[in-house]
């Protein structure tokens, strides 16, 4: 009998990926109109309300320069919460067993479940951006493939984070500390609401040491063609963390960290 | 030569908090075989079948199944296991189909090839008509075929019950045995756990008793019967009795006014305890076993 099949891995894949597909989608309205309604809140106060009286942001209308940053806080939040709150419920279900008893090999199901969190990543993402489109409707994307590049390279990022925080969370309070004192604060100082050019040199420096500066930054240009940072520098450091993350899930995996005893 | 479906060699467990949960188990379980893995809790069973199954770690020996290693041939030697566990392990929030489907698909069965193998299954396990119902709202009995139906929707050549009929009322108890005898006649080799100890005799042919990590019996079932020197009965009266009779040979004890319980060595026979309440004018209405007889050997063996 020859091993597992290239055939055989891809039908396990696509069996683990839609039904993570199936999963967030069942709950579309804890996942996907949530997003939509809260960036309209911030769209309207920020954007249309306060937006104007802020004037100009690096040379775009205040509502403008906010978009990428309000796309890209929602996909790194959606990616991270649907694949740390998916795999912990696997592993609080006991249903991981499924999997682990399985022939799969570990990378296809840690790929399952990013391929997860990248498609809710993503699917929110397009939400929000046709959400701008209601508040700025000239709004045109300046670098189309670099901004599909910076959306799923995030999504992947920020869902395999949320994948370790899972393997090590022994409760429910675990996969919500690190996305509330963590991640959030780091967003919205991560320069989605301002450009650190308006700040003082040393905040502007302390910044400078918030990875998601770099996100948002190479994000906004992909859709507006300015930023902060340098875009070839942002893009290794974000590829150089994915294949961090990537190896140290599979090593977690292969060892049985959390999932096994 | 035999083929074992299993074959685990001085697998041993210690756990991080010190425990050491199996000692160097060795053990074989034959292609066809319907094997009981009996042992009191705590014993290591759970341990060895999480082993089978990849679930836990062992810390060292070899397990094959079907002579595929569960180290060096990991994808075969799962793609020819099924398991049943213990506690529920599905999603509650997903519809019963989807559930056994999606199985079917982390085996690589395509979703076309599984629909009628799912339809047939769970027709099988008396599930097709709650196929579109979340798995949370199923009885308890209910679920327990949905695990079976997981754990079988592979056709797995080994398939390994961990306590299938927990909780399960005696009815459907008798319906899961009657499948189980029938799909090791079609060639399924089964092990099974369990602490209904009617059940390891009604099904299996051969038993393993686990006890404080070590196997203490690997044996058939006959041959364990057969080392059971004596046997309770319960005798039902006809008329209320004040006090047990005497009668040489038997240790006759009265439970109530009614009901006579003596044991009978496998030496003697119990027509002549018949003959001799007959003779003294005691009538037996009726008569049962006292208790399961394995019971009292899986007492001795684990007293051990």
């Amino acid at each position: 009998m020859n091993d597992i099949t290239n055939k055989t891995i891809l039908i396990t894949l696509w069996t683990l990926t839609s039904k993570e597909i199936r999963r967030f989608m069942r709950i579309w309205v804890q996942t996907l109109v949530p997003p939509a309604v809260t960036m309209s809140l911030y769209f309207v106060i920020f954007g249309s309300l306060i937006g104007p009286r802020i004037g100009e942001m690096d040379g775009f209308d205040y509502v403008q320069f906010m978009i990428p940053g309000l796309i890209m806080m929602s996909v790194i939040t959606n990616s991270y919460a649907n694949v740390v709150s998916s795999f912990y419920g696997v592993k609080f279900q006991k249903s991981i067993e499924e999997l682990l008893i399985s022939p799969m090999p570990h990378w296809v199901i840690l790929l399952g479940f990013i391929l997860g969190g990248v498609s809710r990543g993503v699917l929110v993402g397009i939400i929000v951006y046709c959400v701008s489109l209601i508040f700025y409707p000239e709004f045109e994307i300046a670098n189309l493939a670099l901004t599909l590049l910076v959306l799923v390279l995030t999504a992947i990022l920020f869902s395999l984070m949320g994948f370790i925080n899972a393997v090590f969370a022994d409760s429910f309070d675990d996969i919500s500390v690190i996305p509330t004192f963590v991640l959030t604060p780091l967003i919205y100082l991560g320069g989605v609401f301002y450009s650190i050019n308006i700040l003082p040199e040393l905040w502007r420096q302390v910044s400078m040491a918030n990875p998601m500066l770099y996100v948002v930054n190479t994000f906004r240009e992909g859709m507006l063609g300015i930023s902060d940072v340098s875009i070839s520098f942002s893009l290794t450091m974000i590829s150089i963390f994915i294949f961090i993350f990537t190896s140290l899930s599979l090593y977690l995996l292969h060892k049985g960290i959390g999932i096994r005893e | 030569m035999e083929n074992f479906a299993l074959e685990i060699s001085n697998l041993r467990k210690v756990y991080s908090g010190g425990t050491e949960a199996l000692k160097g188990i060795s053990l074989k379980v034959k292609e066809g075989d319907f094997y009981a893995l009996l042992g009191p809790n705590g014993a290591g069973k759970s341990s060895t079948i999480g082993i089978i199954g990849t679930l836990v770690t062992k810390t060292s020996g070899t397990v094959k199944i079907f002579n595929y290693d569960i180290d060096q041939n990991v994808s075969i030697a799962k793609s020819i296991l099924g398991v049943v566990s213990q506690e529920i392990n599905f999603s509650q929030f997903e519809k019963v189909i989807d559930i056994v489907t999606t199985q079917a698909g982390f085996y690589g069965i395509t979703k076309s090839l599984a629909k009628p193998k799912v339809e047939m299954m769970l027709k099988r396990l008396g599930l097709w008509d709650k196929r579109n119902d979340q798995a949370r709202t199923l009885s308890g009995g209910y679920k327990r075929r949905l695990m079976i139906a997981k754990a079988l929707i592979h056709e797995p050549k080994l398939l390994i019950l961990d306590e299938p009929t927990a909780g399960v009322d005696i009815e459907l108890r008798r319906e899961m045995w009657d499948f189980l005898k029938e799909i090791n006649n079609n060639g399924t080799t089964i092990i099974l756990t369990t602490h209904y100890l009617e059940e390891a005799e009604q099904l299996c042919r051969n038993i393993g008793i686990i006890d404080h990590g070590e196997i203490v019996v690997d044996t058939s079932m006959k041959d364990l019967l057969r080392r059971l020197d004596v046997q309770g009965f319960v005798l039902d009266l006809e008329e209320p009795l004040t006090k047990a009779p005497k009668i040489e040979g038997f240790e006759l004890r009265l439970e109530d006014s009614l009901t006579l319980v003596t044991a009978v060595s496998k030496d003697s026979s119990i027509n002549n305890l018949f003959s001799e309440l007959n003779n003294i004018g005691i009538n037996v209405k009726s008569m049962r076993n006292e208790s399961n007889r394995l019971e009292e050997l899986f007492i001795e063996m684990v007293k051990k």
